[in-house]
């Protein structure tokens, strides 16, 4: 009886334990409980309260990250010399974060950034929580230049829902390494809303299924960020404005300096196709990049994408007299605040041989207004021995310029003060004040200009059942058929040879045929 | 009229597997090409790579086959004045009821205008389209014997061209090896038992 006791006892006990396992799954390595430190026991009003409290342990921690782009927003290329970053570039989304601070820092890594009086060297600024909140119940305002809402709080203002603060104490408690919800709470956003941005971040990589990332399938593999951006000292491998389109590494392993895996390579090497696959496959990875097959279309997840931003109709207003937005499938297709837009979903990238060096339009400089211009244009070519042909995502769109100095214009869009676009919708006051801001005379003229920009695709690795096969790109009319510099199977031939080619075979057939007709009459005339 | 065996069991498996991979071969080929779609891309390139390398390791038996068993000789040209009297015969005589001008036997096993075309076809077609087809299905390690410099669209074009070439002579063959004969078949039917009625 006694006996029989305990072994229901320990079921049991087995139950609870297997049952509350997952839970802590995710930190089961952890050395530390967080909810047991002395520094956390109290009530945090603010953030910087908190990262104050972080810092005590992590002396480390913030002299780190000041030297991150996630913190500095600027980005030295040292391939082309141009100083990057978002608080740098120019986009066609939103175009610059000079003048909008509040807004675009709700995405900044610290608090506080709302004019250009942010003090980048300040450690308690550092927001430790965004990325190392593990409850999910930690955000940042939309408009709170980085901080969460301390109070509660209406989004969008006034007719949105009530945003409670989160609980600073609780989430101060729970942190560990970050998930990925934690960078998709802006890497997903990006732009502006969900998907906006790249077309192959956006929420449904929250918890993706297989079938949209074969990596972080949320049952399946079910990697985060980290495993391919690996990090030390809070610096993060793999960028966009530097990406690497080979790797001749091969696959990264312990004891090698480089421990960056933010290349298909590192894990795979460049032979990656098993004795199971064509055996053509592998001699594809020296010219053709693993995602221009493993990527067959971006925006997979449910979620569409933003392809096209026009400006140049913001400011309407409906019949009714009202700001017009108008919606389709739930996704605003026309926004006065933003004007016109295009979506879509399951898109097919363009492709275009790429070297990795990617030269941006830069504040101020000289565009050619007759044509469509780059924000950012891609090198490479066949020739080239480190180019593959490489998926983009290319962003279009129309966006306020300069018509006189011929630069792209830097429009002021967010604030209280009349000069903000969407205050009071006048062009001519948000481009004075955008451009004046970046130490720019405004000429006072102003018009629209097509620009466009590439965005490599990385993310989004279909499974293998799903990836491209040899026809999409060896066919007359393949995906392939705009990149240029080579010879490829059934999408190449020389014409004058296929002609003569088949002259001579038809004219073969049909003298066969004469001859053979002629025999067949002869005989018939010669027997009669 | 007389039985005589014309073609040894080598030869005929050799001529028919190789005509059989042949026109595997030019059907996948063409596919590859983009000239049509049939059976998939892939499944064309992965048929045309696999009969490829058959037909290479069926070349190199053949080779060795003729040059031991002296049968190359079968190949060496006739003199010009039998060649011209075929062409002669093919474009006028035939019309007029006239006779073959050549006589089958067993060391004289091709007329005057087959040997020329066999010629050709072992020397300068066969191994066109091999070559190029190594170099094709080899090229991203061209490196390694010094021919990078070597553009793909070079080698394609011999390729296509030698494949061109080899379809033509098929259309031709056919037609003559079937319809020549008397009666029509009989050629064919040598090829298959080995044996050919000859005039004595």
């Amino acid at each position: 009886m006694k006996s029989s006791q305990s072994c229901l006892n320990r079921l049991l006990c087995a139950v609870l334990v297997l049952c509350v396992s997952p839970i802590w799954a995710a930190d089961t390595n952890s050395t530390a409980d967080h909810s047991k430190f002395e520094q956390l026991q109290k009530e945090f009003e603010t953030g910087p309260e908190v990262t104050k409290a972080c810092l005590e342990c992590h002396t480390e921690a913030a002299k780190q990250l000041h030297k991150t782009s996630h913190w500095t927003w600027a980005f030295e290329n040292q391939l082309t010399g141009q100083t990057l970053g978002k608080k740098n570039v120019l986009n066609n989304f939103c175009v610059a974060t000079a003048t909008n601070w509040p807004r675009c820092t709700s995405c900044h890594i610290g608090y506080g950034w709302k004019d250009d009086s942010f003090d980048l060297s300040s450690e308690q600024n550092v927001d430790c929580l965004v990325c190392h909140d593990t409850t999910g119940t930690y955000k940042k305002f939309p408009t709170g230049a980085g901080h969460p809402n301390y109070e509660p709080k209406k989004w969008p203002p006034k007719k949105g829902k009530l945003r409670q603060p989160p609980d600073l104490q609780k989430v101060a408690q729970s942190v560990g390494k970050p998930g990925r919800s934690n960078c998709g709470a802006c890497h997903f956003y990006g732009g502006g809303g969900d998907g906006v941005k790249h077309g192959h971040l956006d929420s449904s990589m929250h918890k993706p299924n297989r079938a949209t990332d074969v990596h972080m399938d949320n049952e399946g593999l079910n990697f985060s960020c980290q495993t391919c951006h690996t990090t030390g000292g809070h610096e993060i491998a793999g960028s966009r404005y530097t990406p690497k389109p080979s790797d001749e590494r091969g696959v990264v392993i312990p004891g090698q300096k480089d421990q960056n895996r933010a290349t298909c390579e590192s894990c795979h090497g460049s032979a990656a196709h098993g004795e199971e696959a064509n055996p053509k496959l592998n001699s594809h990875t020296d010219k053709v990049a693993c995602v221009t097959c493993h990527v067959p279309k971006f925006a997979r997840g449910g979620r569409k994408t933003k392809m096209w931003w026009d400006w140049s109709t913001a400011g309407q207003k409906g019949a009714d007299g009202k700001p017009l937005v108008k919606k389709k499938d739930g996704y605003a297709v026309y926004h006065f605040k933003k004007g016109d837009f295009t979506w879509e979903e399951n898109v097919i990238p363009e492709y275009y041989w790429f070297d990795g060096e990617v030269r941006y339009t830069l504040f101020g400089e000289q565009i050619d207004d007759s044509g469509v211009v780059p924000i950012n244009s891609i090198q490479g070519s066949y020739e080239d021995p480190d180019s593959r042909i490489w998926p983009f995502k290319v962003m279009r769109g129309k966006q306020p310029y300069d018509t006189k100095n011929k630069i792209l214009g830097v429009p002021h869009l967010f604030g209280k003060d009349p000069d903000a676009f969407w205050k009071s919708f006048d062009w001519g006051r948000a481009l004075k004040a955008g451009l004046m801001a970046r130490g720019k005379e405004f000429s006072g003229e102003y018009g629209f200009v097509e620009t466009e920009y590439f965005w490599p695709i990385t993310h989004m690795v279909a499974p293998k059942e799903n990836a491209l096969g040899c026809a999409d790109c060896h066919a007359r009319n393949g995906r392939l058929v705009g990149v240029s510099g080579f010879y490829m199977p059934g999408r190449d031939r020389n014409e004058t040879l296929d002609l003569i080619g088949w002259l001579m075979v038809l004219g073969t057939l049909g003298g066969v045929s004469v001859h053979g007709l002629g025999r067949m009459v002869s005989k018939k005339r010669r027997n009669s | 009229m007389a039985t005589i065996k014309l073609y040894a069991g080598f030869e005929r498996f050799w001529h028919w597997s190789q005509a059989a991979l042949i026109i595997l071969m030019l059907i996948t080929g063409f596919e590859i090409h983009g000239t049509y779609t049939l059976i998939g891309w892939e499944q064309a390139a992965e048929i045309h790579r696999i009969a490829a390398w058959t037909l290479i390791g069926l070349w190199a038996f053949a080779w060795f086959w003729h040059l031991t068993t002296g049968e190359w000789k079968q190949y060496i040209p006739s003199p010009m004045e039998r060649i011209l009297a075929m062409v002669k015969y093919y474009a006028f005589e035939i019309f007029q009821g006239k006779g073959h001008p050549f006589h089958k036997d067993r060391s004289h096993k091709h007329n005057p205008l087959q040997r020329s075309a066999y010629l050709g076809l072992h020397l300068f077609i066969g191994p066109a389209i091999w070559i190029s087809g190594l170099l094709y299905l080899f090229y991203g390690d061209l490196g390694g014997i010094g021919l990078e410099w070597l553009p793909l669209g070079a080698i394609a074009l011999v390729h296509t061209g030698a494949a061109f070439l080899m379809l033509t002579f098929l259309v031709a063959h056919l037609y003559l090896t079937i319809t020549m004969s008397d009666p029509v078949g009989a050629d064919v039917k040598a090829m298959i038992t080995g044996y050919e009625e000859v005039d004595d």
